[in-house]
């Protein structure tokens, strides 16, 4: 196998545990509000503080999200998202930025694709990881065949009902972080419970060395904080998307969601941890 | 071959498990707590008492003569599974999972639905045992059987309504799969046909095999011999599953499902995922689905909302693949010319389902000689499609 080029999801968390920050990871649905206004919000969250972005590829079916974002994919899907789209507007985004892209989305249209010109094309398009709901590690080989030598990060999800069997399995596959889900659940339902989160990760720490994320409940600067005391990345989904449909078709819609973000940010970076990620 | 699926659910390339992490120790504790009561005695006891006494099994193997007589070729008899409590096959799975979830010390029951028989099943095993059970059917369902959505209230049963989508079956798994993720901890999926991820096709085909089985033993006992065709519709599959499991290593017998062709393969509309269908994951599974190029969904249709799936079980694909078991369509309106047909020579009124199989047997019969035996699963009544048929007829009720 050929060894993985440095990827920029792997660069970012390094620089950011040497100072001994936190990332914050903004998810943003492609063609939600529109196409052109995604690439804009990718500039948007960049420069408001992303450290690293999570961009939805909408799906017809897409059995893990709570209603914001089923709302927020159908729109994507109306105007016209699709992954060659993503792929596309990666590419484009890739000319002017090098914030590490991780694809959010379902299963079927990668398959669909065909799984290694997937690979070539997202590493080729600048994407650095993947976050595919619906595939978990044991049915991932067809695809990480691929997207291993091609450099593009396979990232795995953990939960609160993953036992100690799963957590093998899942550490053994994953790459780039771990993307921990802090509810069992959908996306932007239930709020995350810190006290209740911050056990497992400190318990997963013993176990990876790699990267700790948390999302699916964090909708506040201050759960952002609270989470930040203990995670290596706190993703926020539902909560942006939200603000994106109350001001869909409004001009302040990139400042509305560019002052979100930074308050997100503020309230990661309140949090200074000592640098080498040790907590 | 009846080893399948591997231990990691696979039917060749077909089944697994494509879930959401937080589903997988519930997908590997439910398969657990199946291979452990699938050796317990008393359970097989147990679920056979409520099969017999209270499904109302096993169920008859009627030949039907004038039906016979009027196509001039092969016997066809009909496995009657329209007999059983609840008015369709889908009871057999129903108490066997049920009593699963019981053993399992789960406490809720969820379900999805599509024509609303295995909805109505559920419901009735729910309140056989005392579950409370919520229901997710697409608002377009909700509409097309109000008879069945009123049963399943009357069962004490509570019907969600899903909107999103194309409001259908599809619609519905989405959103019980959402309540499973949101409280796996207490609830069992009672899933029901051969679909969704590893375990559940399993668990359900052999909860169904119950169909084949009985039907082997009545053909035996009346023909002295094995059929040369059996022949069953499929959306998810169970009712062709369950027939077809125990023949599966009678290579003389010959397999066929029958598929909902809507309106026409050529039109585009219609619920044929093995006939005019690609390979994709859908639902926890990989197998033969409507896609489009982007690999998104396409809505299936199909006059008969137990047919009105856009994928299918992942044993069917693999049946497919190795040639084990061949798929034809047959559309809307020839499902319809069948059900009047069994309705007016033989006093049965099949589900639009079940009539999608009697269209394909009364095609293929006239081509096969009298010695011939064609076994069609009835795998439910029509009394549900009632408001359906009169409409598609020009009939106000």
């Amino acid at each position: 196998m050929a060894s993985p080029k440095k990827n920029r999801i792997d660069r970012v968390f390094a620089s950011l545990r040497e100072r001994g920050e936190v990332a914050l990871i903004p998810f943003l649905t492609l063609g939600d509000p529109s196409l052109e206004g995604t690439l804009d919000l990718l500039h948007t969250v960049e420069e408001a503080g992303a450290d690293l972005i999570e961009l939805g590829v909408p799906f017809s079916d897409p059995t893990a999200d709570g209603p914001v974002l089923q709302h927020s994919l159908e729109v994507g899907l109306r105007a016209g998202a699709s992954l060659p789209r993503a792929l596309e507007l990666v590419q484009e985004f890739r000319r002017s930025s090098e914030t590490p892209i991780v694809l959010y989305g379902y299963y079927n249209p990668i398959f669909r694709y065909g799984l290694e010109a997937f690979a070539r094309d997202a590493a080729a398009a600048g994407v650095d990881g993947l976050l595919v709901v619906d595939l978990p590690p044991d049915e991932a080989e067809e695809l990480l065949q691929w997207t291993r030598p091609a450099g593009v990060h396979f990232v795995c999800l953990l939960a609160p009902t993953s036992g100690r069997e799963r957590v093998r399995v899942v550490l053994r596959h994953a790459a780039g972080f771990i993307y921990y889900v802090s509810v069992t659940g959908v996306t932007g339902v239930k709020p995350v419970q810190p006290w209740e989160v911050r056990p497992v990760i400190l318990s997963l720490r013993q176990q990876t060395a790699l990267p700790i994320g948390v999302g699916f409940g964090i909708s506040t600067a201050e759960q952002a904080a609270a989470v930040a005391e203990f995670a290596d990345a706190v993703v926020v989904g539902s909560a942006i998307m939200r603000l994106v449909d109350q001001h869909r078709d409004q001009s302040d819609l990139p400042e509305v969601v560019a002052q979100f973000v930074r308050r997100l940010k503020q309230g990661t970076i309140g949090v200074k941890r000592p640098p080498s990620g040790a907590v | 071959m009846q080893s399948l699926p591997d231990r990691h659910g696979h039917f060749g390339i077909f089944g697994g498990r494509y879930v959401a992490e937080t589903l997988m120790p519930a997908l590997i504790e439910l398969e657990r707590a199946y291979r452990q009561i699938s050796r317990d005695r008393s359970f097989r006891q147990e679920l056979q008492g409520y099969l017999r006494d209270y499904a109302g099994r096993e169920t008859p193997l009627y030949f039907a003569q004038r039906l016979t007589a009027k196509l001039g070729g092969a016997k066809i008899y009909l496995k009657r599974e329209d007999l059983c409590h609840t008015g369709s096959h889908k009871i057999n799975n129903a108490l066997g999972q049920a009593l699963l979830a019981r053993r399992m010390g789960k406490q809720r029951l969820i379900a999805e639905t599509g024509a609303g028989q295995h909805g109505v099943a559920t419901a009735t095993v729910a309140a056989l045992l005392g579950f409370p059970c919520e229901v997710f059917m697409g608002s377009e369902d909700v509409q097309r059987q109000s008879l069945n959505v009123f049963r399943m209230k009357l069962l004490g049963a509570q019907v969600r309504p899903v909107s999103s989508g194309s409001a259908t079956l599809k619609d519905a798994i989405n959103e019980a799969l959402r309540d499973w993720v949101t409280h796996v901890e207490t609830t069992y999926y009672l899933v029901g046909s051969t679909m969704s991820a590893h375990p559940y096709p399993m668990i359900v085909r052999d909860f169904q095999s119950v169909i084949g089985k009985e039907t082997k033993r009545q053909i035996l006992r009346r023909e002295g011999r094995l059929p040369d065709y059996l022949v069953a519709c499929v959306g998810g599959g169970s009712n062709a599953m369950g027939l077809f499991y125990p023949f599966l290593d009678n290579p003389e017998v010959r397999l066929v499902g029958v598929e909902g062709g809507g309106k026409g393969l050529d039109t585009g509309e219609h619920a044929a995922s093995i006939s005019a269908g690609t390979i994709g994951i859908l639902h926890g599974k990989k197998t033969y689905i409507l896609q489009d190029e982007m690999g998104q969904i396409r809505p299936a249709h199909s006059i008969s909302a137990g047919l009105d799936y856009p994928g299918v079980g992942p044993e069917h694909a693999y049946l497919h693949s190795i040639g084990r078991a061949q798929y034809v369509a047959v559309t809307d309106g020839e499902a319809l010319e069948a059900f009047q047909l069994l309705s007016e020579s033989e006093g049965i009124i099949p589900a639009l389902e079940s009539a999608h199989a009697v269209a394909y047997a009364a095609k293929l019969a006239p081509k096969l000689g009298r010695d011939r035996i064609v076994v069609v699963n009835l795998s439910g009544r029509g009394d549900k499609d009632m408001a359906t048929v009169a409409k598609a007829l020009g009939v106000t009720l």
